[in-house]
């Protein structure tokens, strides 16, 4: 054992270790109950009281029957990106580059077109995600100056092939934001954060403007008919 | 005291192992060089201690290679320095100057609580140092380390090849020259076959095979790949192979700005992944010397020893799995199914969740985080309680773990372990009280030792672990969630408020320059260290201004305590191996980087 020349001192009420480092093992010893395998009928008494509490009360069983059942993830949750839209349908993101910097895993693809109102200037011809790629950071959402690219909570993404998983414009556009119980991770909570009333009513507007985008659609399309 | 505790006479006076005034200080080997040079035996010259005025946050020394043998063995043996831990060993690059190589040793003396840092400066054209096997046992891989990234040689090292990267692999990735994106085609002919001498054992030749376990074997948790020689059950000879989950996480941060790193440190220690968040965080905060808010402090502890039950939870539970004990494994996977929940709710992710910012949080607490961490206080402990009485007393565990490949404290220091598996064996080394960080110093908790060293005490170790755990996060909430900013209010560091970036130019700019340049650190090199889930987690971190970081190297605490597997199976039977693996919660993730 090496012994130290210069014992370092201790503070009061706290005892030193009686020897920095312990050459010799000291391992443990079982008892004479312990050498008897009796203390197994212990553990068998707390895997009985397990099955029964779960038999006769399924509500307290820890697993989850998925796809059927799912856990209830919060309003924070990163999962499938959503590109938002005006209140026109049209996509909100100004193709600024922002995300695709930001973007740890440099998933992010876009191609700037210049837009028709001298207002907003450019819109993206092309934005894909490639979801193989991406670490769902958040990132992009941080970023985004726009707020145009917000996370659903969907975390099911499978895919047959890999060029399946590029995800483009469309396919971030379409589905997520028409239920608000589907937003994600976006910058501002509306649930949680009464103070910030402006906010909170964009936030809603969001959800509303998409919902009409989708009620102009259908009626675009009955008239179509 | 619990039922866990040891036999009276072994009971850990816990200690913090270190006296008071040393605790915080990082300058305690300022006044070891004249201690060396005293000794007469190193020439004038051949080590130079950086000035302190030069801005480096520990006493670092300049050596001359030809010296750096003997002046490894003096500073171990000296009674006034004593050195007997080897953190860590890595190169830099630096195409600029003379002598375009430095190799870093950050070296730890556990009895005086000091640190220091050797460098020695190469040159390109004869890069080698040589091996300090025979000082520190733990500085084996990393010396082969620095070989497969920097290409400098070590001379007298027993076994040197590739460690991380292929045998296929070419070039040495860490140097500056090499292209990040570069790949190779790596083909199956290249593996590395060990040669072991089958007939060593005499005449029993037939009774003897070779064995492979692994890589994609379930008892190798993640990707090792083992493989053995058998006489009978005994193994008579092993040797590990790793690297099979290696992603040069270092260079690819060389690539990224300092805040793009984060989700990289994520995948270091997935079990708990927080951690390496706060670890990383605290590095660069240091080189930017950003005063995080309170609140933010208060829940990187909660939220770090969350992570660490969770992390202790994994191990045991997985341990006991591959013993047999199935049973255990879903009654510690509820705490932490639950702890998920809770950081999901925080941050959006469950693995890997990029909690952590340079200067604070990515967002606020959720309005519930009391509620949930209560509940979780109240949910943790008896399902802890179940397991333990599962096993605790058990004749088969017991059977299978105490004495199993068993470690004294003082082999244990010699091969640079940390953590759990060196507290079991008897040294209350814990950063946490040795070098306190965020809010730890004000809290009241123990640092659980016992003396077995084994498999056994290494599981009571953590179940010990995870009580202390609970202690620490109980007096946080009864302190209460202090009001503030989760994040330091300073543009340059971190992000405006969104409503700000709306509405106001100036909060856009810096918006903009933030996403665009990153956060420019000044340059200046620091290391820092957490306590993770299995050891000390370091980070070397170097920042030359430009925005991304320079070199960043981290100290992985499994990577030594993994390296030592052959020396504590071999002589056991096969069957111990699997246990002994899972004892030492080795997480691929950190252990290749």
């Amino acid at each position: 054992m090496i012994q130290t020349t210069t014992p370092p001192t201790g503070s009061p009420g706290r005892p030193m270790l009686r020897s920095p480092h312990p050459a010799d093992l000291k391992p443990y010893r079982p008892g004479f109950w312990e050498r008897l395998y009796l203390p197994l009928f212990i553990g068998l008494m707390v895997t009985l009281r397990h099955f029964l509490r779960n038999l006769f009360n399924p509500g307290s069983r820890y697993t989850i029957e998925y796809p059927e059942q799912r856990r209830n993830y919060s309003h924070r949750f990163r999962g499938h990106h959503i590109l938002t839209t005006r209140p026109d349908g049209s996509v909100r993101c100004v193709a600024c580059f922002l995300c695709a910097q930001a973007c740890p895993a440099e998933c992010i693809h876009i191609e700037a077109g210049e837009h028709q109102d001298e207002n907003i200037e450019k819109y993206p011809v092309v934005y894909e995600i490639d979801m193989l790629r991406c670490v769902f950071c958040g990132y992009c959402v941080d970023a985004c100056p726009e707020e145009a690219i917000i996370m659903s909570n969907n975390y099911d993404m499978a895919y047959f092939n890999r060029e399946q998983s590029i995800v483009g414009k469309g396919d971030l556009m379409k589905p997520y934001t028409f239920d608000e119980e589907q937003l994600g991770y976006r910058p501002r909570f509306p649930e949680e954060d009464a103070k910030r009333s402006r906010m909170r009513r964009d936030a809603f507007d969001l959800v509303t403007a998409a919902k009409e985008a989708q009620a102009r659609e259908e009626k675009k399309a009955a008239a179509a008919h | 005291m619990s039922t866990l505790a040891p036999p009276s006479e072994t009971l850990p006076e816990v200690s913090p192992a270190v006296s008071e005034e040393t605790a915080t200080d990082f300058t305690a080997a300022a006044a070891d060089l004249a201690v060396i040079l005293a000794t007469g035996k190193f020439p004038a010259g051949s080590i130079t201690a950086v000035p302190e005025n030069a801005g480096l946050d520990q006493t670092t020394w300049i050596v001359d290679r030809d010296v750096l043998f003997d002046l490894a063995g003096e500073l171990k043996t000296n009674p006034a320095t004593r050195y007997d831990m080897l953190l860590d060993l890595c190169g830099v690059d630096y195409p600029d100057r003379a002598e375009r190589f430095e190799a870093v040793y950050h070296l730890l003396s556990l009895p005086r609580n000091a640190r220091l840092r050797l460098k020695v400066p190469l040159q390109e054209d004869d890069a080698a140092v040589p091996s300090l096997i025979a000082v520190w046992k733990g500085i084996d891989w990393f010396e082969r380390e620095l070989w497969d990234m920097f290409g400098i040689r070590v001379d007298g090292h027993p076994n040197m090849r590739r460690i991380l990267c292929h045998e296929g692999f070419q070039g040495h990735p860490l140097r500056k020259d090499y292209d990040a994106a570069r790949r190779w085609i790596l083909t199956e002919d290249k593996i590395y076959q060990p040669k072991f001498n089958l007939s060593e054992g005499g005449d029993d030749l037939f009774e003897r095979m070779a064995i492979n376990i692994g890589p994609s074997h379930p008892a190798m948790h993640g990707t090792f790949r083992l493989m053995a020689i058998l006489d009978g059950e005994t193994i008579t000879a092993s040797e590990v192979e790793i690297g099979y989950l290696h992603r040069c996480f270092e260079k690819m941060a060389e690539t990224h700005t300092w805040n793009q790193v984060i989700p990289y440190t994520d995948r270091l220690n997935y079990c708990s992944s927080f951690i390496n968040n706060v670890g990383y965080c605290k590095t660069v905060e240091k080189l930017l010397n950003v005063e995080v808010p309170p609140r933010a402090v208060w829940a990187r502890t909660i939220l770090s020893e969350f992570s660490r039950i969770m992390d202790h939870c994994v191990c045991n539970g997985t341990t006991l799995v591959d013993t047999g004990g199935l049973t255990n494994f879903w009654y510690l996977f509820q705490p932490r199914e639950e702890i998920y929940g809770l950081l999901e709710s925080c941050c959006g992710a469950r693995l890997t969740v990029s909690y952590g910012r340079i200067g604070g949080l990515s967002q606020d607490l959720p309005p519930d985080f009391m509620e949930r961490s209560r509940k979780l206080l109240e949910m943790i402990p008896p399902l802890v309680a179940d397991a333990e009485k599962l096993v605790d007393k058990n004749r088969i565990w017991i059977d299978r773990s105490v004495g199993v490949s068993a470690i004294s404290g003082e082999e244990a220091v010699n091969w640079g372990w940390t953590g759990p598996c060196l507290r079991a064996s008897g040294v209350a080394y814990d950063v946490r009280r040795a070098h306190p960080y965020d809010l730890y110093d004000t809290l009241d908790w123990e640092v659980p030792v016992l003396f077995g060293g084994d498999v056994y005490d290494r599981f009571r170790i953590r179940m010990m672990e995870i009580k202390e755990s609970l202690k620490i996060i109980r007096q946080l909430l009864d302190r209460g969630m202090p009001e503030g900013p989760y994040i330091v209010d300073d543009p340059h560091v971190a992000l405006p408020p969104k409503e700000a970036c709306y509405t106001q130019m100036e909060a856009m700019i810096y918006h903009f320059k933030l996403v665009m340049d990153g956060i420019q650190v000044p340059a200046g090199e620091t290391y820092q260290m957490v306590e993770g889930a299995n050891g000390e987690l370091g980070f070397y971190v170097i920042s030359d201004g430009t925005g991304k970081p320079y070199r960043i190297k981290v100290r992985p605490p499994c990577f030594p305590i993994f390296s030592t597997f052959p020396r504590l199976i071999n002589g056991g039977a096969l069957s111990d191996a699997i246990a002994t693996l899972g004892g030492l919660n080795v997480i691929a993730g950190e252990l290749e980087r």
